[in-house]
Order: structure tokens, then C-alpha cells, then sequence
């Protein structure tokens, strides 16, 4: 694919997917998935687990998961595509309804759009889940991390980097390996 | 910055473009695991910019609207202060340094990726990584659970069915769901 090619194609996918990632990136996660690993097979089903991974350990809000999935498609020009593509949108929204939200934030309507949205969000977040479960979970022992790494998450103020940490130096020793 | 007066006569502040770039560039050094409750103690107890109050208003709007919730942030505050210049500013502030260390990683992942130790850091990694996500469900699933549960689990449930396992598109789903789960939210307003 030539360099134009690769980020016309990383615009026009993510471009439309900023519009729609109401709640956040996890709302598109698995279209994100759908188009890059199966229908466009930009990257394997490792790579969208393992960019996810790098997203979520790097400091910095997780819809880096579109810059590197960029970067991988045509380097640092497919990285700032993805992430302008990303962004963009959503954000010149904003910044339009920013100057008129006085307006309607007090509307019956615009409360009962956020309470409908958002249970549908969270559906779509539980997908994302498991659509990365499925591309990271190779085998018993793998699924055991991601166990166990849910519950210290929701049950405890734990910082997540030091299950990262320690699910890092369990992989190291090659357990998980498939 | 200078600090100039409100209709109360309390200070108000007003920063410059400078303090809004660096502002949210130290929130996305800080961001880990969720960048939202950094930019609000930034924004209300650091900087003073804004009381908690305005505070959760600019929140209602970046999470009535799509987009990342704390890019949203950066921009509705950036507005609020300094017009286009000054979301531009937060946003730059805000992706600047994340973008680049995430773009390392990846020429790193490139060349690296497929080494033993590296495979095997990785399967630790992103297993720990989905069970975040999870967690991370479970605590946005459980207030609206509680809170409306013949109404929101229902709903809940079809989406994750629809697209987690069908494997349907995101945008035929959200046409097809959200005017029924809207609907549903407007019957039972208080």
C-alpha cells in the first residue's frame, strides 16, 4: 500500500469512528477490530492485543490503541493521521457545542439522551472486552491472568501498573506463552 | 497570567495559552489508567481555574458528546478560556507527549516484537490489559444497573450480544438501539 493510500485509508476509518465513540474509544473498540484485523487485516489478532496492551500501560488516555495501530500502517505520518482522525471530529463537535451548551444543558431532552446513551455504551464497553480477551488470551493460564487482574482492578485502588508489572515478569518466565 | 475580576468581584482567572498547553500536557504524564480524575484536580484544585461545579457541567457535556472523554475536556476548557487558540493549545498539550512515547514504542514493537522475552512480557501484558477492561466495565455497568434495572440491563445485554458476539457493526447497532434506549430514558424521567 503506498504511503497516500495507507493514510487516506486510516482517515477515512477512523474519521467517522471519532463520531461515533459516544462514552469513549471503548464504544468502538470492536469496530476498531472488525475492520483493521478482519476485514482489512491491517495487523493479526496478537498485534491488536498486544497494541491495546501498550495503550493501556503508557501513560496518557487508551485511544493511543488508533495511533499505533497508525504507526504500524504507514509509520509516524500513519501515527498522527490516526490520532488527528481520531480526535478531530469529535473535537471540532465539541467545541461547537461548547458555545451553546448554556443553552440546553438544563433540557429535559439532552438528560434523557445521556440516560439512554449510556447503557448502550456500556454494552458496547463489555464487547470491547471481550473482543480483547479473545485476541489476548491464549489458553488457560492467560484467561487466569485477566481473572484475576478484573477483580484486583474493581476490588481494590491497586495502580494497575503493578499488575502490569507482575503479569509482565509471569510472562517472562514463559507460562503464558502459547 | 494576569487575573482579572468577575461579576462578584471574585478573581477570576484567566489563563494563557502557555498555561494551558503545559496544564494538559502534565495531566497526560499523570494519566494513568484513566486521565479524567487528573485533568479535574488539575483544572479545580491546581489551577483554581474553575470551581468543582463548573467543573462537573464541562464533564456532563464531554460525556453527553462522542470523542475521548479527556480530549473532550481539554478542548471545552481551552474554549472556555482562550476561543480556538486555547483548545487547540490543550489539545496539543494533552497528545504531544503521549503520542510520541506510544509512536517509540511502536518503532521499538516493530523491530523487537518477535523476540522470546518480548513475546512473553506481551502475554502477561495484554492478558492483565483485557482484565482492565472488564474491570472497567463492571464499574460503568454497576450504577446503571442499580439505578434502572429493568430498563438499562436489557439494553446492556443486546449491545454486547449484538456486537460481542454477532460481531455486528458498531453503527448499525447505535441507530438501532439508541432510539429505543432514549425512548425508554424518557418514559421513566423523573
Amino acid at each position: 500500500m503506498a504511503l497516500g493510500g495507507a493514510l487516506s485509508a486510516l482517515a477515512r476509518l477512523f474519521a467517522p469512528l471519532s463520531l461515533l465513540s459516544f462514552g469513549g474509544v471503548s464504544t468502538v473498540i470492536p469496530e476498531i477490530h472488525r475492520q483493521t484485523v478482519e476485514l482489512q487485516r491491517w495487523i493479526t489478532d496478537r498485534q491488536f492485543a498486544d497494541f491495546y496492551a501498550i495503550a493501556q500501560a503508557a501513560p496518557g488516555p487508551n485511544f493511543l490503541l488508533t495511533t499505533l495501530i497508525g504507526f504500524h500502517a504507514a509509520g509516524l505520518a500513519g501515527a498522527l493521521v490516526a490520532t488527528g482522525a481520531m480526535c478531530g471530529p469529535s473535537s471540532a463537535l465539541v467545541y461547537l457545542v461548547a458555545r451553546v451548551w448554556g443553552r440546553f444543558r438544563l433540557s429535559p431532552w439532552r438528560a434523557a439522551v445521556q440516560a439512554g446513551l449510556a447503557p448502550v455504551t456500556v454494552g458496547l464497553a463489555a464487547a470491547s472486552a471481550l473482543v480483547v480477551i479473545r485476541a489476548a488470551d491464549h489458553g488457560v493460564a492467560a484467561l487466569a491472568v485477566t481473572g484475576v487482574t478484573a477483580v484486583v482492578a474493581y476490588a481494590t485502588r491497586l495502580s494497575p501498573l503493578w499488575v502490569f508489572a507482575a503479569a509482565a515478569a509471569l510472562g517472562l518466565t514463559g507460562v503464558l506463552s502459547p | 497570567m494576569h487575573v482579572s475580576r468577575d461579576v462578584d468581584g471574585n478573581p477570576s482567572p484567566s489563563p494563557g495559552l502557555v498555561d494551558l498547553f503545559w496544564a494538559f500536557l502534565t495531566v497526560s504524564c499523570s494519566a494513568f489508567g484513566g486521565a479524567l480524575p487528573w485533568a479535574q484536580r488539575m483544572i479545580v484544585r491546581n489551577r483554581g481555574w474553575m470551581r468543582p461545579d463548573e467543573f462537573t457541567d464541562v464533564l456532563a457535556l464531554c460525556q453527553f458528546l462522542p470523542g475521548p472523554n479527556v480530549v473532550n475536556v481539554a478542548v471545552t476548557v481551552g474554549e472556555r478560556f482562550r476561543g480556538l487558540p486555547g483548545a487547540v493549545a490543550a489539545l496539543l498539550g494533552l497528545l504531544v507527549l503521549p503520542v510520541s512515547v506510544v509512536s517509540a514504542f511502536a518503532a521499538l514493537y516493530g523491530r523487537f516484537g518477535h523476540t522470546e522475552a518480548l513475546r512473553g512480557i506481551f502475554a502477561g501484558v495484554a492478558a492483565a490489559a483485557a482484565g482492565v477492561a472488564v474491570a472497567m466495565m463492571a464499574e460503568l455497568a454497576r450504577p446503571l444497573v442499580r439505578r434502572h434495572p429493568v430498563t438499562a440491563a436489557p439494553v446492556m445485554l443486546v449491545a454486547f450480544i449484538a456486537v460481542g458476539l454477532m460481531r455486528w457493526p458498531v453503527l448499525w447497532v447505535l441507530l438501532a438501539l439508541s432510539p429505543i434506549s432514549i425512548a425508554l430514558a424518557w418514559r421513566s424521567r423523573a
